[in-house]
């Protein structure tokens, strides 16, 4: 029971405290890849603590809402780091609920911050909302049929049990369906934590922005939460591709070895999918806002067939 | 993709590492830069620049500092969207009528502590807009400047020594 709550904590701590350096990482190797020294990786532990210090400005037309979302943001983070099996499968947590739940709480966030966008009455605040609003109403069914893929094979919407399955699978690689699943998975999960193509996380350009736009108006310990709510976001959507689509090393145990190669499993899948990411992000534009839905439908299909797959393929 | 990768691959680093002779002075004034940085805001100074009014010749050194060159990114200095995520705000040119009012409510936005520096001869005095009849003053008539930076336009290594002796100045005696 004690080591159940001990790996729990530390699987949690793991990444709250985690998250910041992901993003560290991605934005230094974007730094090279553009021929550029960067910052360090840990500079947004350094911008975050003087965020927390800093004074907050409120414009004076706001409501409630304005300050009751960065605590949103992060208690929905918060919580859904309690959700996602990070280094093990055997911490019994399952009844704080399964993938589909913690779609809907990664949704309730982002309802939250698109009704604070709009809560300031500024122009790009607003306009940020719609397109928030616009992008999330198209990758909602994409997660939910993708997720249904995997779903159907491991027999639950649990995480632990998904991941257990796909681990006890010899051929995981060789199945159509679970390749298509992570390939519109993915899509959506750029589409989700606002990454190229379809957002611009580095954009200065207010017309270009979505998530940005949103918390234009934030300062102080505000933005502080929200910004460290999108790293655990961000971290959390790549620990899902890593562990579900990626099951190996991820312990089924709570023996210590297993859990010590659990935590190097998950350094070198968020590395790699990190490096990805940032290479990704330097090849590729941002599309036209019109053409984001056209990307959309494309995972949608690609989760369609995984699902269709799954009943030709057993 | 594959000449954009390629080309990535083949070019190297390109940030100055302090051997070359004309700007051998960035990486030591970037180092002191941190240190101050390091002590008033912990390692982290967002920058907003704001243009009253310029004939965008300042614009162009500021843009010149984000370059890989100069990269300012690697002393923690970083250019951000709203006045409300900033520390710093780096005002260029001369303020005009019409800017005045977005100037001052751009200063009252930013969140304490916070520097301005007024970057270029327009800002300090007008320059050659002096006595315009758009032109209602140099940017200190309008918000309380730290360090005015001259040049016109001025060095980006001169922008950044004025960004550091503001920090200096702010700290107080």
């Amino acid at each position: 029971m004690l080591a159940q709550i001990g790996i729990t904590i530390a699987q949690w701590l793991v990444v709250v405290l985690g998250a910041p350096v992901l993003a560290g990482v991605i934005r230094k190797t974007k730094a090279r890849l553009q021929g550029r020294r960067g910052a360090g990786i840990f500079q947004p532990y350094w911008d975050l603590r003087k965020l927390l210090v800093k004074e907050v400005v409120i414009a004076e037309n706001t409501s409630w809402v304005f300050r009751l979302t960065p605590y949103v943001a992060i208690g929905t983070m918060l919580l859904s780091a309690f959700i996602v099996p990070v280094l093990t499968t055997a911490a019994e947590l399952q009844f704080l609920g399964n993938i589909i739940l913690l779609m809907y709480v990664f949704l309730l966030s982002t309802f939250f911050l698109a009704l604070a966008g709009l809560d300031a009455g500024s122009s790009f605040g607003g306009m940020g909302s719609s397109r928030e609003m616009a992008i999330a109403a198209l990758a909602e069914p994409t997660v939910m049929i993708a997720i249904f893929a995997i779903a159907l094979r491991a027999g639950s919407t649990g995480l632990n049990e998904m991941i257990n399955r796909a681990a006890s699978d010899p051929l995981l690689l060789l199945n159509p369906g679970h390749l298509l699943a992570f390939l519109s998975f993915f899509i959506v999960a750029l589409a989700e934590t606002g990454r190229l193509p379809v957002d611009n996380p580095s954009t200065h350009l207010e017309l270009t922005m979505i998530h940005e736009a949103m918390i234009l108006e934030y300062s102080g310990r505000y933005l502080a939460l929200i910004e460290w709510a999108s790293f655990i976001k961000l971290f959390l959507f790549l620990t899902l591709l890593g562990n579900i689509f990626f099951p190996w090393g991820v312990a089924v145990t709570l023996q210590p070895g297993a859990v010590a190669i659990g935590v190097f499993a998950l350094v070198i899948k968020l590395g790699v999918l990190a490096l990805g990411l940032a290479v990704l992000e330097t090849a590729l534009a941002k599309l036209r806002l019109f053409r984001v839905p056209e990307l959309l439908s494309g995972s949608f299909m690609l989760a369609l067939l995984a699902v269709i797959s799954f009943f030709f393929l057993r | 993709m594959k000449l954009l990768l390629r080309k990535i691959l083949k070019t190297p680093v390109v940030t100055e590492s302090g051997i070359s002779t004309v700007d051998a002075d960035i990486e030591t004034l970037g180092n002191a830069l941190t240190k101050e940085v390091r002590k008033l805001f912990g390692r982290s100074l967002n920058i907003r620049e704001v243009d009253p009014g310029s004939c965008n010749g300042c614009e162009l050194e500021i843009g010149g500092l984000n370059s890989p060159y100069y990269d300012l990114e690697r002393f923690g200095l970083h250019f951000v969207a709203s006045p409300r995520h900033a520390d710093c705000l780096l005002v260029t040119g001369p303020v005009t009528r019409n800017m005045a009012d977005p100037l001052k409510r751009t200063y009252d936005a930013t969140p304490d502590p916070k520097i301005v520096v007024a970057v270029g001869d327009c800002a300090k005095d007008c320059g050659i807009f002096a006595g315009g009849y758009g032109v209602v003053g140099p940017v200190s008539s309008v918000i309380p400047v730290d360090v005015v930076v001259s040049g016109c336009p001025p060095h980006p290594r001169a922008i950044l020594a004025g960004i550091l002796m503001a920090l200096r100045e702010f700290r107080g005696p």
